[in-house]
């Protein structure tokens, strides 16, 4: 039964190829079908794995030279199997979803082909079990992210957004590969199972500190923390369902399970004694806070939902710098769950709208949309953390790890994050779905098909239903806390719930424009004007400059005297030989070989 | 003889277009460049001994081949050597009349490439470089873009200074070892630090190296397709296997007494030119940087031999050599067709090229991912054991190493790939179409099929390495 894991592999890249290569376009509804059943087969597999009825095949060797050895192999432990339910599952959802959403597209047959490739890349992240095996997938994902952010290529904000994407990733991953070479030597392996976590730390903490940080560069990138966020708002330009699937559900959340698995192999208590794991944390929560801030003030659905995505990942982050990765993987597989519902959900209004995305001009959609309005409303509940939704457990969880810190402002910042979010979640419902129509668009919105509204009700019912199936989540050694507790953090969370919703009542209840008006937060706190100002007066300035050295200062004296001291020696042989020029260049290379032919046999 | 026909089929070849009608030259061509692939397949596998006739006898000098002396790096470049051949016979289109000069070049140059890499002797070794750079010269000083003559000078001149400087290096080798025989060579007692800084300088302008490199670009925007790809895919590799199989084997301690030079130097390939790269306005100029500035990583290859004799540096710059052959060979190919096509390769002036033309569009799309290191592909092999090779030997005790942080420097250069790749990516094939492609047909199958073969093994040796590494064992 070996075989079978590999077909996790094997299926959706076989799908990729047989859409791109042979189907195309021609067959495109043929090929949606493919890449649709070959991601519910991969979601079969992965449920049965979770019962242990597959062994773990041995691992094939990519690359074996002296000590350098690459792997590819798979990683048979909760933590995995659990993420290949998330990835399989909310995958399959979005599949059927886009059956829908991209039948009228006129690449549809590249848009599922695309999907395919991701499902493929994610898959290997997933199951990665050393690092080189890792990065490769990484990087893969990285492509297929920024094929579907391209996907309407022809429009110039698709292509820059795509673009933008994998520069962003590709900063990060640049720490990452380095943190990766560290880790090589100072932990011994790139394979986690055989990381030395004593060795790791035994040069000192500065030096695993460093190794860290780098590491988890690539979770900041892959994961938009702070300063490499900007991405993934602009990363809405592509189609809603992958905004769900890659840009909220998984990818994203790579990060999140690449520090997790990495923290797992050295080993929380060596890491315990590395402060600079604590810088972790500090990112996180500054990600959490300042996404919030900006997710108050945006007008685009998709965009609100982006920077909330981005202040959840903050949450998460902020979980494994505080050596509590479990609580951070928690609320990523809740967060999953809930956030595709989101997203989808918002796809489903996009969709009945006429691809109109701001909510100023939506209004009553709840009664024109009953399914997906009142699914939505349940996945603002779990993402606002009402207690009995499975947001609520896992922000409970992290709410704690902050708490249990000896430095008060982790949790301060997590509880008024949690005040933001119901405060920006509730604008957007009493904006879009509540109140009056304010647009003909929104006026005349119908009620989705089945393969849309499907996923969306299956994704509500998980909002519920996930903590309470335990077999499903990544987490090695840990059962969730599904309990009620009456304590000191769970008030305060309740009160931050109860605060932001008075507080959107109060200035958003039936208004037809916002009150208020924050430049910063609309602007984003101006970060792409800042990087755009970076490019423009460093990178390219910088590339300028010292492209004008390398034409004129090397290129001129170097090659310019070497040239004139050349074209000497060919002016006289031009004058007794009245050759032209391209006899010179035979010529030229016809002396070398003379002067060879006359220094070794005269020499002697 | 087997190992002598790899380089008399193309000579015959050029004998035979030379003396028949301009009509059968690409046949002919074509004939040779596919038997090569085959007499190729047949010397690597049958092991076949090598090859020698003397020449000269005091000194003593022989035309003496053999394949399988140099191990895997002699059988990796033939191998890259005989399908970028293949490759360049099949692109580019040649101006009528013109066909005798196109054809034969492309074979010349292979010939001398084949020949420089199989050599087992000082002499010829570097004869048949020489051999080659003069169609090299020929072609872009007779049917170049642009200020060919200037350029055509240009190049000369510089490859002229490398070459000699290189000669006066071989020299001084074969005057202690009393001897130009290759398969004699051994760490010299004497003058280890002057050769190892001739052969840096030599061996290096001809790769490019950091200051010696502004040649490369103009002379691989203005030769022919067939030209550039052969040059900038296969004999510019011959400087890295100079170093490789006679650098480090005579001068092993004069190139570390240079370490320290030649990281700066590959660290300026990387980031200087990398840099320049950024700034270019022109696809093939853009290229041509690029390939300059990948120069720079597989130099750290050999920067990390010379400094911990890395048990898999060798095989890392082979592999990448390998790598950045076919891959530059492949962009070359493409930017000849997308110039033909719209007739421009001002970045600027033109977009939207996916849309009319979508399998240029993937094609090309494949080799600048591969150009950037994207895994699956076969530069990212090479790529991360050169990042790696660079680490094996750092004792963490010491702090970071010179060679760790020019590696650290150098994985910088991964950034500034993709930042010039995809710009110029979005501005010829994505966002609207323009007056320039907006009537532009995609690739027909003759126009395609020599990037397919490339992108192919890009790919093959991507996934699956060890068909270039098994050579190796």
């Amino acid at each position: 039964m070996e075989f079978i894991l590999w077909l996790l592999f094997i299926l959706p890249l076989a799908s990729s190829a047989l859409i791109h290569f042979a189907l195309k376009q021609k067959f495109a509804s043929l090929a949606s079908k493919i890449g649709t059943i070959s991601t519910f087969a991969t979601l079969v597999i992965a449920i049965l794995w979770l019962s242990d009825v597959f062994t773990t095949p041995e691992s094939w060797t990519w690359i074996s030279v002296g000590a350098f050895e690459a792997t590819i192999g798979l990683v048979g432990d909760q933590l995995a199997k659990g993420m290949m339910i998330v990835v399989c599952g909310i995958g399959f959802l979005v599949h059927v979803f886009s059956l829908a959403y991209m039948d009228e597209d006129e690449s549809k047959a590249r848009y599922f082909g695309n999907l395919s490739l991701f499902m493929f890349s994610m898959t290997g992240i997933v199951l990665a079990e050393n690092f080189i095996m890792m990065f490769i997938f990484w990087e893969l994902v990285g492509l297929s992210s920024y094929l579907l952010i391209g996907h309407w290529y022809q429009k110039d904000t698709a292509a820059d957004a795509a673009k933008k994407a994998f520069l962003s990733n590709r900063i990060g991953d640049f720490g990452f590969l380095i943190g990766i070479l560290m880790t090589w030597i100072l932990a011994g392996s790139v394979i986690f199972s055989e990381m030395d976590g004593n060795a790791f730390i035994g040069h000192g903490a500065y030096i695993a500190g460093a190794a860290v940080l780098l590491v988890f560069c690539g979770a900041i990138g892959k994961s938009a923390q702070l300063p490499l966020h900007v991405w993934l708002p602009d990363a809405m330009e592509g189609p809603t369902p992958v905004s769900a699937l890659i840009h909220a559900a998984t990818m994203v959340a790579a990060g999140v399970y690449m520090m997790a698995r990495f923290f797992g192999s050295i080993g929380l208590e060596a890491l315990a004694q590395v402060p600079a794991v604590e810088f972790i944390a500090y990112v996180g929560a500054i990600t959490s806070l300042v996404a919030a801030l900006m997710a108050t003030q945006q007008n685009d659905i998709k965009k609100i939902l982006a920077y909330s995505t981005l202040s959840q990942l903050g949450y998460m982050v902020m979980a494994v710098g505080l050596l509590e990765p479990n609580a951070g993987m928690f609320h990523l597989y809740t967060h999953a769950w809930f956030k595709a519902l989101l997203f989808l959900g918002s796809g489903a209004v996009i969709y009945a709208c006429h691809h109109e995305q701001n909510i100023w001009k939506m209004g009553g959609l709840l009664k024109k949309m009953p399914i997906t309005g009142f699914t939505f409303i349940i996945g603002t509940l779990a993402l606002t953390a009402v207690p009995f939704t499975s947001g609520f457990y896992s922000k409970e969880g992290i709410l704690h790890a902050a708490h249990a810190n000896d430095k008060p402002y982790f949790f301060w910042i997590a509880v008024i994050v949690a005040a933001l979010t119901t405060f920006y979640m509730l604008r957007l419902i009493f904006i879009a779905f509540l109140g009056e129509a304010k647009d003909d668009h929104s006026k005349h919105a119908k009620e989705v098909e089945l393969r849309m509204f499907g996923p969306l009700v299956l994704l509500a019912i998980m909002a519920f239903a996930s903590p309470f199936v335990s077999s499903f989540i990544p987490a090695n050694g840990f059962t969730p806390d599904t309990a009620f507790h009456a304590n000191f953090v769970t008030a305060v969370s309740i009160g931050a719930f109860v605060i932001g919703f008075i507080l959107a009542f109060l200035l958003y209840k039936g208004k037809k424009e916002d009150p208020i008006n924050i430049p910063l937060f609309q602007n984003k706190f101006y970060f792409d004007e800042f990087y755009a100002g970076i490019v423009k007066w460093f990178q390219d300035l910088l590339a300028a400059v010292i492209h004008f050295l390398d034409e004129f200062v090397i290129n001129g004296l170097l090659v310019g005297g070497l040239t004139r001291l050349a074209q000497g020696t060919g002016n006289l042989f031009r004058k007794y030989g009245q050759s032209g020029n391209l006899q010179h260049y035979a010529l030229i290379s016809g002396v070398g070989i003379l002067l060879a032919i006359y220094f070794t046999v005269f020499s002697k | 003889m087997l190992t002598l026909a790899l380089i008399l089929i193309p000579l015959l070849a050029v004998t035979a277009i030379l003396f028949s009608g301009s009509a059968n030259a690409r046949k002919i061509a074509l004939v040779a460049a596919v038997l090569n692939i085959a007499a190729s397949i047949g010397a690597i596998i049958s092991e076949c001994s090598g090859f020698s006739l003397n020449v000269l006898s005091n000194p003593n000098i022989n035309l003496s081949l053999d394949l399988h002396y140099n191990g895997g790096i002699s059988v990796v470049m033939l191998i890259l050597s005989v399908i970028v051949t293949l490759a360049a016979v099949l692109s580019g289109s040649c101006p009528v009349g013109n066909e005798k000069l196109w054809y034969s070049s492309a074979l010349l140059i292979s010939a001398g490439a084949i020949g420089a890499f199989i050599s087992t002797d000082l002499f010829f070794f570097f004869a048949f470089h020489e051999l080659a750079l003069i169609p090299t010269f020929l072609m872009i000083g007779i049917l170049g873009r642009g200020d060919r003559k200037e350029i055509a000078w240009k190049i000369t001149v510089y490859l002229a200074f490398g070459s000699i400087i290189l000669l006066a290096g071989i020299l001084m080798i074969a005057n202690q070892l009393e001897s130009f025989d290759m398969t004699k060579l051994k760490a010299l007692e004497h003058h280890q630090n002057e050769i190892a800084l001739l052969l840096i300088i030599g061996f290096g302008t001809l790769v490019s190296l950091f200051p010696f490199h502004s040649w490369a670009a103009p002379a691989y925007a203005s030769a022919p397709a067939p030209v550039s790809m052969l040059h900038a895919g296969v004999l510019k590799k011959f400087g890295l296997y100079g170093l490789l199989v006679v650098g480090y084997k005579v001068v092993p301690d004069g190139l570390a007494h240079w370490l320290s030079l030649l990281l700066v130097l590959l660290l300026c390939n990387i980031i200087w030119v990398g840099l320049v790269t950024i700034n270019q306005k022109r696809l093939d100029l853009m290229l041509g940087n690029s390939s300059v500035m990948h120069m720079g990583y597989i130099f750290l290859a050999v920067a990390a031999l010379i400094d911990n004799g890395s048990s898999f540096a060798t095989e890392a710059a082979v592999l990448l050599m390998f790598a950045h052959g076919i891959s530059i060979a492949m962009s070359f190919s493409l930017a000849d067709r997308i110039q033909s096509k719209t007739g421009s390769l001002e970045l600027n002036q033109l977009g939207g090229l996916a849309k009319n033309a979508p399998n240029l569009a993937f094609l090309f799309g494949l080799v600048g991912m591969a150009s950037i290191g994207l895994p699956g592909l076969a530069n990212f092999a090479g790529e991360i054991m050169v990042f790696f090779s660079g680490f094996e030997g750092w004792d963490p005790a010491d702090g970071l190493g010179a060679l760790q942080i020019t590696t650290i420097f150098a994985i910088w250069g991964v950034v500034i790939s993709a930042v010039y790749m995809l710009r110029a990516f979005k501005n010829i094939f994505q966002g609207e179409t323009v007056s320039r492609t907006d009537k532009v047909k995609p690739l027909s199958r003759k126009e395609k099929t020599p990037a397919i073969l490339l992108g192919l093994i890009l790919l093959i040796v991507g996934i699956y390495p060890n068909t270039i590494l098994q050579f190796f064992n």
